[in-house]
């Protein structure tokens, strides 16, 4: 009888064993297969490469974004300058950096006083939900920038090859 | 040869600021993703794209694999003078795909 009664408990506490083993080991696989992402450190990283120790400061550039994205495999993204674009006065680059694609860096933009207005408008890919910045270089070597979070649904990066 | 689209005013007054939009037919695969039969499909990406007006650059752009696939970009340049207008696309592996469009400047 407590034989009977014994039994079924062993097999429960090895199954419990066996099965947080494998839990634990098919979750650590799942992590390693994954690529490596970009993280908020890393997209500081290439923001810092790009700037340098210069200030960054919020304003005159505007990124438009949707806030909600269904398909992270092509999100149409606008970016701004205020910025009169002569010679004197105008936009040298514009750098767009992301939170948790496998890469931080999206595009970078040349500019040139012959571009007349500093605005730049592209089709990106979102593998998650993040905060997207862009970044502007100044002809006086001043940084502005803006950031959006996007909520993305259905995430780049993963979709099934037909 | 991949296809390119190009849309540039014909016609354009001196001085005018005008937009242009181009989109290049490339899958921009990333590298990232693996086939059906787990086999890593190799990285295949337009890294650079520049607008050259009568033989200057007026604008470049760097892309990395965030970009979507088949790259699209818009942007704004000054009706300087008559001439063409040449878009130059720059894999990878540094083939290039050109295009041009001519403008007509009054």
């Amino acid at each position: 009888m407590e034989n009977i009664a014994h039994q079924p408990a062993t097999r429960r506490v090895l199954l419990t064993a066996v099965g947080s083993f494998i839990g634990y080991f098919g979750v650590a696989s799942t992590f390693a297969l994954r690529p490596a992402i970009a993280t908020p450190a890393s997209m500081a990283a290439a923001i810092r490469e790009a700037v340098g120790e210069a200030a960054l400061h919020q304003g005159r550039v505007k990124l438009e974004i949707p806030p909600l994205v269904e398909n992270g495999n092509t999100v149409s993204m606008t970016i701004s300058v205020d910025s009169p674009m002569t010679e004197l006065d105008h936009v040298r680059s514009i750098h767009i950096f992301n939170e948790k694609n496998p890469q931080p860096n999206v595009t970078t933009f040349h500019l040139t006083p012959r571009v007349g207005r500093a605005r730049v408008s592209t089709r990106i890919r979102l593998a998650d939900s993040q905060k997207i910045v862009a970044i502007a270089r100044l002809s006086d070597d001043s940084y502005w920038y803006d950031s959006v979070d996007v909520m993305v649904t259905l995430a780049a990066c993963l979709e099934d090859l037909r | 040869m991949a296809r390119a689209l190009i849309n540039v005013p014909r016609k354009a007054r001196r001085g005018d600021v005008i937009e242009i939009k181009t989109l290049l037919s490339h899958p921009m695969e990333t590298g990232y993703r693996r086939d059906n039969v787990g086999n890593p499909i190799p990285r295949d990406i337009i890294s650079r794209f520049v607008c050259i007006y009568n033989g200057t650059e007026v604008f470049q752009a760097d892309l990395f694999p965030a970009v979507a696939a088949n790259p699209f970009l818009s942007f704004f340049t000054v009706a300087t003078e008559s001439g063409t207008l040449e878009f130059r696309w720059t894999d990878d592996h540094g083939n290039t795909q050109t295009a041009s469009a001519s403008i007509e400047v009054e």
